[in-house]
């Protein structure tokens, strides 16, 4: 399946990819709101996260796996693999928000919703008409969507 | 200016910050290498200090709401056609520091650009025209020594066989090459671009002085190595690595001096390729010390020709200067196949200011005499002339070959094609777009995939261009316009300068 993929000898640590990530997921669609407003009113947050080290930094999100350790740790059936497009999905209505997941991760790319007892995981923007958000907003093309 | 020295508030530019756009997301904060931009977190907000602006506008160009302006700072000293802002500007900071007036990039001050006085014919009724879209076009172009004459000889069958050796050619598909940029001044990104760029170009990239990475000796055959009076990273492998060597004795940008590259920008790699000890200063001397004749120079060019075999065409690069023409002159008959020649806009990773904006001649008029001298002494076949320095076009390149050029040298056109703003901050090797930087944070702003895709749209699009102008003129081959004057008629100047030129006026 197709990935995205980070480049961490290009990525460039501007964080930009996380503003992307975050305007795809709100409901305005505006990068101003959603960052001004969305975010604290309803705990809007990216699903990527750029890590830095020293001159290193990589920005990382679900790697949809072939055999994610999050849906089997999942209690409530809340992550599964979808067969068809091999992505990690996530139902929010079954989700019990146990952390089970964030704790099996092995990539640390689940995050704690900050308001509500849910998860913030990269969907891999699937009802975006261009592709992943992130890989369209990265300046030096150090994400990519592709098959490996 | 509270704690800061009294001229501190006379900077160049002025932040500014549309409130309703900023959402104090901190990319500028991130992407300012001079800490222009910065979080607040006592306000809990970006603030910017205006006085460590460069102008380099890489914030402005990556603020994802467009909420910033980087201006000229509006206060304006009292109108004085002498005392211009700038030299009021380097005072203050000379009697401040002591020191030289550092600058990088080429010079921005008014010198006439005569590029811009010079208009290209067209067809009309008479001669037709060409449409490069329907038509073959050709612009290739070969470099090295062209022989006297050509002599044949005759085979058993009868037919003709070329008895004549030619001497060793750089072929290039556009008569454009990206000039010397040392790795070293630029990172090694960016020789990675220009390496894969020329190659699928079909084109030449100068190594610059500073040696060739064993990394990229896999693109040889696109890269000119340069050999200069600091021989750093001159070894044998490096002189038969490419598809040319060139010596170059001067530099547009700063003829008479010699190179700079401070210890800080050099690193595990670039110590490794120049051959110089990790983090010191490296110092290129203002003369090639075995160099103080034509006949040193002869020796030069023929112990770097039996160092390759005579395989590869010898380039000799210099600084257009006054008595440009007899130089020239001097170098081909000294042995060069190609002649290198560098305008006083041409662009540097360093210079002092003044040398750069004052020292040398523009290309136009150099490049102009120095055909001229050559076709008079019978001996312009012998070598073919590279024009570089302040090429800003493709019709900038046309204008060159049509004043006797073969091909031309670009390099801050390449650059500014990946991103170079010419905020001529080169010296301080805090790029911020990533160029002049060796600094790891930096230099991966730039991936070569994107910045060799970049140049390779560049030349691909003069050449476009050039083909059309060709076209326009009704000639089919780029080797048709070369030294061809007539193609060439000037606006308002004087006769001197039409002289110089070889060119009439228009209207004539």
């Amino acid at each position: 399946m197709k990935r995205v993929y980070p480049n961490k000898d290009f990525c460039i640590g501007c964080h930009i990819c996380e503003l992307a990530c975050l305007t795809a997921h709100s409901k305005s669609k505006d990068l101003i709101l959603a960052y001004t407003v969305e975010r604290g009113e309803s705990g809007l947050s990216s699903c990527k996260h750029v890590h830095e080290g020293g001159p290193t930094c990589v920005a990382l999100s679900c790697r949809h796996c072939d055999e994610p350790s999050c849906v089997a740790a999942c209690i409530s059936g809340a992550l599964q693999k979808d067969p068809e497009t091999g992505r990690t999905v996530y139902d929010r209505e079954k989700c019990v928000g146990c952390w089970s997941c964030l704790m099996a991760c092995p990539f640390g790319a689940i995050a704690r919703h900050p308001l509500e007892a849910k998860i913030v995981k990269c969907d891999l923007c699937h009802d975006r008409p261009g592709g992943p958000a992130c890989v369209a907003a990265c300046p030096n093309k150090a994400l990519k969507q592709e098959e490996r | 200016m509270l704690f800061q020295p009294i001229n501190r508030n006379y900077h160049d530019f002025s932040i500014v910050r549309d409130k309703d756009l900023c959402i104090n997301c901190k990319v500028c904060v991130r992407q300012c290498s001079y800490e222009a931009h910065f979080w607040d977190e006592t306000r809990q907000k970006v603030m910017h200090d205006n006085a460590k602006c460069v102008g380099c506008h890489r914030c402005e160009a990556l603020c994802p709401t467009s909420a910033l302006l980087i201006q000229k700072k509006r206060s304006d000293f009292k109108d004085n056609a002498l005392w211009r802002p700038e030299f009021l500007k380097y005072i203050y900071k000379q009697a401040d520091t002591g020191g030289v007036l550092l600058t990088g990039m080429g010079s921005p001050v008014n010198i006439p650009v005569y590029w811009d006085k010079l208009l290209l014919d067209a067809s009309q009724v008479t001669n037709p025209s060409i449409d490069p879209l329907r038509e073959p076009m050709e612009l290739k172009t070969f470099l090295g020594s062209k022989p006297d004459k050509l002599e044949f000889s005759k085979t058993k069958d009868g037919s003709a066989k070329l008895k004549t050796k030619l001497a060793p050619q750089i072929e290039l598909n556009y008569p454009i090459m990206f000039s010397a940029m040392s790795f070293g001044s630029i990172n090694f990104n960016l020789h990675v671009a220009m390496a894969r760029a020329a190659t699928e170009l079909g084109i030449c990239y100068n190594t610059g002085e500073g040696g060739l990475h064993k990394s990229l000796y896999k693109y040889g055959k696109n890269t000119i190595v340069q050999v200069a009076s600091g021989r750093f990273g001159v070894h044998r492998d490096y002189l038969n690595a490419g598809a040319g060597i060139e010596i170059k004795v001067g530099q547009g940008a700063k003829p008479g001096i010699g190179g700079h590259l401070p210890g800080e920008k050099i690193n595990a790699m670039v110590s490794e390729t120049r051959m110089v000890p990790l983090g010191s200063d490296a110092i290129s001397p203002a003369p090639h010390h075995d160099i103080y004749s034509i006949e040193d120079l002869h020796q030069l060019i023929f112990a770097l020709k039996e160092a390759s075999e005579y395989r590869v065409p010898v380039s000799v690069k210099i600084a257009a200067v006054h008595n440009v023409a007899a130089i020239a002159s001097g170098i081909v008959r000294a042995g060069a196949d190609i002649v290198a020649i560098d305008g006083v806009r041409g662009g540097t990773g360093a210079a002092p200011g003044m040398i750069r904006d004052n020292v040398g001649i523009p290309i136009e008029l150099a490049l102009a005499q120095v055909d001229q001298r050559l076709r008079d002494e019978g001996i312009r076949n012998r070598a073919s002339i590279v024009a570089a320095g302040g090429t800003r076009c493709s019709a900038d390149v046309i204008k060159a070959i049509a004043l006797g050029a073969d091909a031309c040298y670009i390099a801050t056109s390449a650059l500014i094609s990946v991103g170079c703003t010419l905020c001529a901050k080169c010296y301080t090797g805090k790029c911020p777009w990533g160029i002049a930087t060796n600094d790891a944070r930096l230099a991966k702003r730039q991936n070569p995939d994107v910045a060799a895709q970049k140049m390779v749209n560049l030349v691909r699009a003069w050449g476009h261009e050039i083909e059309e102008m060709l076209g326009g003129m009704g000639l089919n081959s780029i080797e048709s316009l070369r030294g061809n004057r007539d193609k060439l008629r000037a606006v308002g100047l004087t006769d001197t300068e039409m002289d110089i030129l070889g060119v009439k006026h228009a209207g004539r």
